[in-house]
């Protein structure tokens, strides 16, 4: 089955990106295809690559790009939602005049816009959305 | 048309106090380009999206109430609003915005439907996604 997940929260104050991230595991090793995962509203801090949890703890990013990495996943954060919460890539980051090394998108995630997450709709057999 | 499908955008919480009904909103928006069959749904708390006369000046933050107002210009023409949402919170029909939109012999006609729960079940069992907010 092809599927679209969808992530309206952010990590470790909220569960959404962690039932997530084993849904999403979990479909990959099933043999399903996730079509594309999409992060909106507070989801889109699941992006940033400055997170510094402590060592005994889940890394909610880094599991994210490791999965991105390991399955060419799709990662796409939404530009406006990110704009308002400071996730920036280097493009951003210059065009907003933000200074050299602000960028702070993890590897393995993409910006992109809200039309990314109504071709998922379209596009996958099965929309899944994970949030409050 | 055979990309064509049911999208329901399913709005929850109360406008303001949190960024799920504005951000909810710019999806409707955008996904208007893409020509689907589009519906919303307000119930629980998100009822009060649709009161009428909000003023946020007191509160500093941007009144994009309006806004719902013309949805009608986006080719949204379908807004299913919960009686049981309203009537535990005390609202009625009369304590909501109007929403209209043009219909094909060019007249407006109100978008809003007040359904009870169990029409608002087989709405979101009729639909291919289901957005919730």
């Amino acid at each position: 089955m092809k599927i679209g997940v969808v992530v309206n929260e952010g990590p470790y104050t909220h569960q959404a990106s962690d039932t997530a991230y084993q849904f999403t595991k979990a479909s990959l090793e099933k043999g399903h295809e996730i079509y594309r995962v999409f992060f909106y509203h507070d989801g889109v801090n699941n992006a940033t690559r400055l997170t510094v949890p402590p060592q005994d703890e889940r890394n909610v990013q880094r599991n994210w790009s490791e999965l991105a990495e390991k399955y060419q996943l799709d990662l796409v954060v939404c530009i406006a939602a990110a704009q308002r919460r400071g996730i920036l890539d280097d493009s951003e980051a210059k065009r907003h005049g933000k200074g050299d090394g602000a960028a702070n998108l993890a590897p393995g995630f993409r910006i992109s816009g809200l039309g990314q997450l109504i071709e998922s709709g379209i596009q996958s057999d099965r929309l899944v959305v994970f949030g409050d | 048309m055979s990309d064509t499908k049911r999208f329901l955008y399913v709005n929850r919480k109360a406008p303001h106090g949190t960024i799920y009904a504005l951000e909810s909103l710019e999806v409707v928006l955008i996904g208007a380009a893409f020509e689907q069959d589009v519906s919303l749904a307000f119930l629980d708390d998100g009822v009060f999206q649709l009161i009428k006369k909000q003023a946020t000046t007191g509160i500093g933050v941007k009144n994009f109430a309006p806004v719902y107002r013309a949805l009608g210009d986006y080719d949204v023409k379908k807004i299913f609003v919960e009686r049981e949402s309203l009537e535990e919170r005390g609202l009625s029909e009369d304590d909501l915005m109007e929403i209209t939109h043009e219909n094909d012999d060019e007249e407006d006609v109100s978008s809003v439907e007040i359904v009870d729960r169990a029409r608002m079940a087989e709405i979101m069992a009729a639909q291919d996604v289901i957005l919730s907010f």
